[in-house]
């Protein structure tokens, strides 16, 4: 496991995602060519999108694996989660 | 459609193989769009995006490494932050794209079976569920409003106008007293202000949106901007309309001091791709 901390090193992250994000689908400057924030894409990714079991992750509709280290980064993605930090 | 150049799709259990498993991002309807949507694209391990078709519908699919995407690969990846951001930038990006050829519904997250024959038995499964849900979201966009509440930047202009004016003739103490007196005004003004800013919202976006769905506010290490957010809602919007909202919602909020709303999107319709019969992961009762 990557002995960083989750966050650290994220704006650069960030920053490269910018740079990334804008060679790829400039056709059209709506849906794909904008670069997102990352919190935003997850409260969409990880509590939106049509939930299928899927056969290898059983538990990923709850999305029990994402928060375990990332509790306190993104709090967005547990909804009932009574938040204990 | 099996992708010809998925060599040694291998079975899960052949433990030297590289075995592939199948990464679904998006199900749409049958038919040219979306194989033209798929064209081109790239997934998270950069093998090619393809379809997968059953029951009239198809699976906007690529084959990445069973290590990677087993539960305990899945588990690594998505608790490295900077992993997860490259699998959801990776997922976003192909779904965004396809949207941009046709109505898709974007799947959650990492979303994995095991080959392309589980993908088609779980679009003839559930195609009649996918089938009212396409429907649903044809040629509608989602937008993202976020209403953030910023004491400080309410305090800010009102400290301008305070010094421009200095209360002549009264005590240092009696200033220190109505300074603090001043922000605590302020803090529970900003607060009253996104609270109102928030109702011109809903009324302003309920007559334009179709539907709508409340994210929880943003919090934490992520939620970098400042103020605090205290709404985070998503509305589906008809493409038509898509303008009018927009336009609508853009600086609403820029002559009230200490409140900011933020539009993000369009987006393609993450946050109503969940079944309507099943309760919204957000006011769901889940327990972790």
């Amino acid at each position: 496991m990557d002995p960083a901390l989750p966050g650290s090193g994220f704006a650069d992250a960030v920053e490269a995602g910018v740079a990334s994000g804008q060679n790829g689908f400039a056709e059209e400057d709506a849906l794909a060519g904008r670069q997102v924030a990352l919190i935003d894409l997850l409260d969409r990714l990880l509590s939106g999108g049509a939930v299928l079991t899927g056969d290898l992750v059983l538990s990923i509709a709850d999305v029990d694996l994402v928060r375990i280290n990332l509790r306190a980064v993104i709090h967005s993605v547990t909804v009932d989660d009574p938040a204990p930090w | 459609m099996q992708g010809p150049d998925t060599k040694d799709a291998g079975r899960p259990g052949s433990a030297e193989e590289p075995a592939q498993v199948c990464y679904v991002f998006a199900v749409g309807r049958e038919g040219e769009p979306l194989t033209e949507a798929a064209r081109g694209l790239t997934g998270p391990t950069s093998s090619a995006v393809r379809t997968v078709y059953g029951s009239g519908l198809g699976a906007l699919v690529c084959s990445v490494p069973a290590g990677l995407y087993d539960e305990e690969g899945l588990r690594a990846q998505l608790e490295d932050l900077e992993r997860l951001e490259s699998l959801a930038r990776s997922h976003h990006a192909v779904v965004a794209a396809a949207y941009e050829h046709t109505t898709v519904l974007p799947m959650r997250l990492a979303t994995v079976y095991l080959d392309d024959s589980r993908v088609t038995e779980m679009l003839e499964e559930r195609s009649s569920e996918f089938d009212a849900l396409l429907a649903k979201l044809e040629g509608h966009l989602e937008w993202g409003v976020k209403i953030y509440a910023d004491p400080r930047a309410a305090a800010a202009p009102a400290e301008e106008s305070a010094s421009d004016s200095p209360a002549s003739g009264s005590s240092p103490g009696r200033d220190y007293l109505q300074r603090r007196r001043k922000q605590r005004n302020t803090h529970r003004d900003a607060y009253r202000a996104a609270g109102a800013v928030a109702e011109r919202v809903t009324a302003l976006a309920d007559g334009l949106a179709t539907a709508k769905v409340s994210h929880r506010p943003q919090q934490g290490e992520l939620a970098s901007g400042p103020g605090e957010n205290t709404a985070n809602d998503a509305y589906l919007v008809s493409a038509e309309r898509s303008e009018d909202f927009r336009a609508a919602l853009s600086g609403l909020a820029e002559d009230v001091p200490g409140v900011r709303v933020e539009l993000t999107g369009p987006w393609a319709p993450y946050s109503f791709a969940t079944p309507p019969s099943s309760p919204q992961p957000e006011a769901g009762s889940r327990q972790g």
